[in-house]
């Protein structure tokens, strides 16, 4: 796939309303294997991250989010949700998706593609 | 710090190694003020493990990785440290030291100058190319040899000559042992062991020269090989000298202390010179001198306390114990190494095929040493045995085999004892953590709770068996253990479950949030851990009012189905007692083919679980499902499971009642309950007890004359058997003592704790007081149960496959 004009690299993918406080839901990528998982925590911030946890490639939209976190529901890792980053004392990341929010609809930055499998 | 105004005493501390530092933390953990410390380490580093050395040198460990207590400890602690420089002279009747030429006043003095490598009287020891294996300093000398050159002689086939030898060889040189005595490790080992030991390191690739005195190292600029006594020469670059210790006494005899073979001291710990101790390597004790850490870190927790202030400590040698640190060979020896006169008395477990052999001494039948080879796990437990001197004349048949099988038969389980164990043992089988990688953590970082040494090492995190191993650790470090009745909930708040639950029942709040905010969360929304257990707390104490919050549900329970490794999800249909039929399976298999779902298995629990289907395919599954009769078997739920039966007396020519019939009942007044933990009944229709009963939450066990009603077991990671709670001889009475049950464990049980814990926590007396003695409260309980039943027994799944919480189940968008 050629790579896409910065300028159409932003897509609108729904309102914040679409997804409860406190969750998460997917957006899929064609020919993609992992999913976006989009969060929005209590106070309506949306945080967007590549949907598998650094540790053994759990579904992070799954998790129970806390704060700006959200804790891996397979071994309960905590991811930022700002930078995909593991809170300390755990290692790792995943791959933080740009979001912008204009008149309650969410527009992801869509990074390229990653095919690594779940 | 100082909050007196006195000026405090000074300790001046004359070594940086492990034992000298070991008795400033046991000082330190139990007088924290008495003294100023200044410690001075002749080694450029800060305190290490020197015992992992060889770890270091068969490139396993960094130096890093064995640093105790890193220099940002000392200024921590407020402890001085001078490295890099030696103490020159101790001047008794001054009480100074001196150091770099400058004069150190004393009040106490404690010594920890350890030891020295013995070195055999003969030509060539200066050759460079020749080293101890003692230090840091002498392991980066030895990588840097192992880099620029092949061939490596460890001269010494002990325990230190041997992990020199493995270490060498795993850094790729060609590695020769001699030995001067006929088998290895003759100190540690008797020849069957030492023999499969060298067996084994020959078949590594370390050639062995036993019997082996060595003349002369041969060389002119530098090492070039070693000239045995018998004539046999070998060609080496690194020649490494591991033939032993002896103490490091100089200072110490110089300041005319009383010396030996080793630096004198007391059961006290004390020199010759009342205001003077000394501890490790440089000491002798009763004749005795030492190079394992057991006895050394006895000594430190004596020398420590008497530091401290305390009278009346005295230092009794532990059992000495050793074990090798080489990869993937495991050797254990303790106390003697063989029967000492005809009153001793030896038993012997010897497989050579697979390399495993048990030696345990007795004596008056009492273990007084174990040779262990293979298969090693018993050793601590041996020791244990030897120092508390238990009678083992009770389960001396089950002895040889280990622990497990002894204890079986009626051996005492002993009590934790970090101290005998050793720095290599592993604690933590679920995530493969060493009491010396958590004892590391614990002085490195700092740690002090049980859940900080979890997020560092992963230890006890996982199954938590080997918590109470992990608590003791940390008790042993230093570390308060709060043993409270109520500990706290997580790390959002320092309440526990007990007390929030009260709070919620007696303030009346009605939402997670508000629990949160009046009781002080640290954190706003909570954490993975407080949430659930919040939101079942609400559940079971307002039944009738309270709205779930899904958010704070484990995946699992939000959207009713089992998340599995790979991110799908498992469907398991309720079956009532087991029970099923042909239209249920045609429905069953119908949809595992429709769906093309993966697996489909049969439980544990009697039932089938079909495990692969995709998140978004659930609601139809379910939808399907519902067709032919099949609900939500709440495997995914902290919830009743399943009642599992046998056929009883419908079938069955020993049945006394009708057991699938009584469990078909249960499993229809039960399901749909939210419990603390998940909860698996079964009913049996005769002792024979095929349904398993007495290892289940709650049991029945049919029986000629009714019912006889069992709770508390469990079949899964620490297997309990149920106490037996009451026999009854009705149906109706089983049904009210079930719901009573199930309703005193909801209400009193702490989120995450199984009835077995529970029982195990309250006692079977408490439980049979308030269910069994107390006639009108059993009532209350179980009309409590029935009415919170009425607000769940909803099918789950046929909610959500006519449209509930539509948006679990699909994507927000597909991007195109």
């Amino acid at each position: 796939m050629p790579p896409r004009k910065p300028e159409e690299r932003w897509i609108e993918i729904g309102g914040i309303d679409d997804i409860p406080r406190r969750g998460a839901r997917c957006v899929t990528r064609p020919g993609a294997a992992l999913p976006i998982a989009v969060f929005r925590t209590a106070d309506d911030q949306i945080f967007a991250l590549v949907d598998r946890c650094p540790h053994k490639a759990g579904p992070l939209s799954e998790g129970i989010v806390q704060g700006c976190a959200v804790a891996c529901p397979l071994h309960g890792w905590v991811i930022k949700l700002d930078s995909g980053e593991a809170e300390a004392p755990d290692e790792g990341s995943t791959h933080a998706v740009p979001v912008k929010i204009e008149a309650g609809r969410i527009w992801l930055e869509v990074p390229v593609l990653e095919t690594c499998g779940r | 710090m100082d909050g007196s105004v006195f000026p405090r005493e000074r300790l001046v501390v004359v070594g940086n190694g492990m034992a000298a530092m070991r008795t400033v933390e046991e000082l330190m953990a139990r007088a924290p003020d008495r003294f100023a410390i200044t410690v001075i380490g002749a080694e450029p580093h800060p305190n290490y493990n020197r015992i992992m050395l060889s770890s270091v040198l068969a490139g396993e460990k960094t130096v890093d990785d064995i640093v105790i207590n890193g220099r940002d400890w000392y200024a921590e602690n407020d402890v001085t440290l001078l490295t890099g420089d030696l103490v020159t002279q101790i001047d008794p009747a001054a009480k100074t030291i001196t150091v770099a030429g400058e004069a150190i006043v004393y009040d106490k003095l404690l010594l920890g100058t350890g030891s020295k490598p013995l070195a055999p009287p003969i030509p060539g020891l200066h050759l460079p190319g020749v080293r101890a294996f003692r230090d840091i300093a002498d392991v980066d000398a030895m990588v840097e040899a192992s880099v620029s050159h092949k061939r490596a002689v460890v001269i010494g086939g002990g325990l230190l000559g041997l992990e020199a030898a493995w270490g060498l060889k795993r850094r790729g040189m060609s590695v020769a042992v001699v030995h001067l005595m006929s088998t290895l490790m003759e100190r540690q080992l008797d020849t069957t062991a030492g023999e499969l030991l060298q067996r084994d390191l020959d078949a590594r690739g370390i050639a062995f020269f036993t019997e082996g005195q060595t003349e002369e190292i041969l060389g002119e600029e530098r090492a070039e090989g070693v000239q045995l006594a018998d004539g046999r020469k070998i060609d080496a670059d690194l020649v490494v000298l591991a033939i032993g210790i002896r103490p490091n006494i100089d200072l110490a005899r110089a300041a005319g202390l009383d010396v030996n073979r080793g630096l004198l001291v007391g059961d006290d710990m004390r020199t010759s010179d009342p205001d003077i101790y000394a501890v490790g390597e440089c000491i002798e004790h009763n004749g005795q001198v030492f190079g394992l850490v057991a006895p050394i870190w006895e000594q430190a927790k004596v020398c420590g306390a008497r530091l401290a202030g305390d009278e009346v400590a005295v230092y009794v040698p532990p059992p000495v114990f050793t074990s090798l640190k080489i990869t993937g060979v495991d050797v254990f020896s303790a106390g003697a190494l063989a029967a000492a006169d005809e009153a001793d008395e030896e038993i012997t477990l010897h497989d050579a095929r697979r390399g495993i052999y048990k030696k345990v001494i007795l004596r008056d039948n009492r273990i007084v040493g174990s040779v262990l080879y293979g298969h090693v796990v018993d050793g601590p437990w041996y020791v244990q045995l030897m120092r508390e001197r238990t009678d083992v004349s009770a389960f001396r048949d089950q002895l040889v085999f280990g622990r497990a099988f002894a204890e079986q038969a009626g051996a005492p389980a002993p009590k934790i004892d970090i101290a005998a164990m050793p720095d290599d043992e592993q604690v933590c089988d679920c995530n493969g953590v060493s009491k010396g990688r958590i004892c590391a953590a614990i002085s490195e970082k700092g740690l002090v709770t049980l859940d900080a040494v979890r997020a560092h090492t992963k230890a006890s995190a996982s199954c938590g068996q080997c918590t109470a191993k992990v608590e003791a650790i940390l008790a042993h470090m230093g570390g308060a253990v709060a043993h409270s009745a109520d500990p706290p909930m997580c790390k959002c708040t320092d309440l526990g479950h007990d007390f929030v639950r009260q709070a919620i029942r007696e303030r009346e709040f009605k939402t997670v949030g508000e629990v949160r905010e009046a009781l002080g969360w640290k954190m706003a929304d909570g954490c993975q851990k407080c949430r659930p257990a919040l939101n079942y707390y609400l559940i079971c104490t307002w039944p009738e009012s309270y709205c779930d919050d899904a958010q704070s549900r484990f995946v699992n329970e939000r959207v009713h189905a089992n998340i599995q490794k790979d991110g799908t999800f498992s469907v398991v249909p309720r079956m009532w007692g087991g029970l099923t039929n042909p239209r249920e399976l045609r429905a069953i298999a119908d949809v595992a083919e429709k769906y093309a779902i993966p697996t489909v298995k049969i439980t544990g629990g009697q039932r089938i679980d079909l495990l692969g289907v995709k998140k978004e395919q659930l609601p139809s599954v379910w939808g399907e499902l519902n067709e032919a009769g099949l609900v939500s078997g709440h495997a995914y739920g902290k919830a009743l499971r399943t009642v599992k039966t046998c056929v009883g007396s419908e079938w069955c020519r020993f049945g006394t009642q009708d057991s699938t019939g009584l469990g078909v009942k249960i499993e229809q007044m039960c399901w749909g309950s939210w419990t603390p933990h998940k909860v698996k009944l079964a009913v049996s229709g005769c002792p024979r007890n095929c349904a398993e009963a007495t290892i289940k939450d709650l049991g029945v066990v049919c029986v000629e004359a009714g019912y006889d009603i069992v709770v508390g077991g469990n079949g899964g990671i620490e297997v309990r058997v149920t106490d037996h709670l009451v026999r009854v001889s009705t149906e109706a009475e089983v049904l009210e003592y079930v719901g009573a049950f199930m309703q005193i464990y909801r209400e009193e049980a702490r989120y995450l704790e199984r009835t077995a814990p529970w029982v195990a926590r309250m006692g079977i007396d408490y439980v049979r007081e308030r269910i069994v003695a107390d006639a009108s409260n059993r009532h209350a309980l179980y009309q409590r149960f029935l009415a919170s039943q009425r607000s769940v027994q909803d099918d789950p799944w046929a909610k959500r496959a006519a449209g509930e919480a539509a948006h679990e189940y699909r994507v927000m968008a597909e991007l195109g």
